[in-house]
């Protein structure tokens, strides 16, 4: 375990003309670690997620990422060619609707193989093994390599997609509701499965999320937010078993009992 | 003796937003500490405040006032001024915590969720389940379920897995909360051997128990709640 942050987010802030998307966001992120965000939908979570994945721009304020030599480099002054590959390297995105991060037209396995030629791979038989093995890792059968995703469910379209972004080994993934829009059963799959990932390889993570259970399964910790501010922040357990700021205390009310 | 954990002068309230900001308060002034090698138990009726206590000394909830200090990584460090990440880590080496309730990971095995803390302190998978097997059968729970997901196991079955989870590493300060609460009479008894095996072993024990026995065979020595009533201080 090193005892730097994997990434340093400083005072972040994005607005859209006058409106606020985020505002004066910081954290760092430690390797292996986990982070909720959680807030009702408006509330700037996906905004602060596209930026700190410098999908977007911010208006002010600095995010800085470890690369693999140890060196802090300051994302929003690389090169949009340097911020392309860490994207297809050292990072993972995983979008709430699959449709998004995967390719729907190209076969399961072409899905997951792409991204290791996209890192440098060349030897075919090594690539479909490679695929092969991370298709059973997230629980898809061998024999629906060769089919599109466009023929998978739900459930399956969106392992699959996580079978792309974790194939080259990412340090740090982002996920943008990753269990939306699933049912119950099918979430609780793929929630264990993600869980399972991210201990057994180590992997950060900023995971976007209006459902308190997922946070509280999959991180250790949270930022809660409102109108694009960090209302509150700490150990998950402790926001949501003591919630301090009166919005967090609503959200944690309003959850329903089962 | 050395003296792993001291509380001083913690205090802790609720604030209720939805309720107009209302103030509950909770305990004051609560100072103790605990040697190693004892076992504390703390007294008091039902809302007096004991579970918050224990509660406040995992970094579950948080504290207004005052300090816990703890021996942990061969320094002391404060942990209710502590950062996310150090209560992280003192709950991987330092302090344990067997809940009054399992919260379930869906299909994680019950023998997974027991051996899970001796993997995160690095212990090997298969150690680890060594151990965790050895305590399942020492606690009498059926070996049929233990390659299941303790979410359908019955209360004393899952508080059973909750306790061989809290015993199975060698943490220097262990919390119980209620943790025979369920339980028959025999696998009471297990659990007050397994907590003298703790206490022979130089851990300091803090515990809720509301069962008058085993409390009666486990307890050094009882920390009455009530004396730390916020009211009375604030009064």
């Amino acid at each position: 375990m090193t005892d730097e942050p994997l990434l340093r987010v400083s005072a972040l802030s994005k607005f859209y003309g006058s409106r606020v998307g985020c505002e004066n966001v910081t954290f760092d992120l430690w390797p292996g670690e986990v982070l909720a965000v959680v807030g009702e939908s408006g509330s700037g979570k996906t905004t602060l997620l596209n930026c700190l994945s410098a999908r977007l721009l911010p208006s002010s304020g600095t995010a800085s990422y470890r690369m693999r030599d140890g060196q802090l480099r300051e994302l929003y002054r690389m090169s949009e060619a340097e911020r392309r590959f860490l994207m297809r390297t050292d990072w993972g995105f995983v979008h709430q609707n699959p449709a998004d991060g995967l390719r729907m037209t190209v076969s399961a396995g072409a899905n997951v193989g792409e991204r290791l030629m996209a890192v440098g791979d060349r030897h075919y038989g090594k690539i479909r093994a490679t695929a092969v093995d991370w298709l059973s890792r997230v629980e898809i059968d061998e024999d629906r390599i060769d089919d599109e995703p466009r023929a998978f469910s739900g459930g399956m379209r969106q392992r699959l997609q996580i079978a792309r972004n974790l194939v080259t080994g990412p340090r740090l993934v982002f996920m943008d509701e990753p269990t939306g829009g699933l049912d119950v059963s099918v979430q609780a799959r793929l929630l264990d499965l993600l869980r399972g990932l991210v201990t057994d390889l180590g992997l950060a993570a900023v995971v976007v999320t209006h459902d308190l259970a997922v946070a509280r399964l999959l991180s250790q910790r949270m930022m809660v937010m409102k109108d694009g501010r960090v209302v509150e922040s700490g150990l998950t357990d402790r926001v949501l078993d003591d919630p301090r700021a009166p919005y967090t205390q609503l959200l944690v009310s309003s959850i329903l009992q089962v | 003796m050395p003296t792993p954990l001291v509380v001083s002068d913690v205090a802790k309230s609720f604030t209720m937003h939805l309720r107009d900001g209302v103030t509950l308060p909770v305990v004051a002034g609560v100072s103790f500490s605990i040697r190693a090698g004892e076992c504390a138990v703390l007294g008091g009726p039902s809302g007096a405040g004991k579970s918050s206590i224990l509660k406040m000394l995992y970094g579950n909830y948080a504290v207004n006032e005052g300090q816990i200090i703890v021996q942990h990584a061969g320094g002391l460090i404060d942990l209710a001024a502590a950062n996310p990440r150090t209560v992280l880590a003192v709950r991987r080496q330092t302090i344990g915590y067997v809940s009054q309730f399992l919260r379930t990971v869906p299909r994680v095995s019950a023998l997974d969720v027991v051996a899970e803390p001796l993997v995160e302190r690095g212990e090997t998978r298969e150690a680890a389940r060594e151990k965790a097997r050895t305590l399942l059968a020492q606690l009498n729970l059926p070996e049929k379920l233990w390659a299941l997901p303790p979410a359908t196991f019955s209360g004393g079955e899952q508080q059973r897995v909750n306790i061989a989870r809290g015993f199975i590493t060698e943490h220097p300060i262990l919390l119980l909360d209620e943790p025979t609460a369920s339980l028959d009479a025999k696998n009471r008894d297990v659990v007050v051997e397994l907590i003298a095996a703790k206490k022979a072993a130089g851990v300091a024990l803090l515990g809720i128990f509301h069962d008058l026995d085993v409390r009666d065979a486990v307890a050094d020595r009882v920390i009455d709640v009530t004396t730390f009533a916020a009211g009375k201080i604030a009064a």
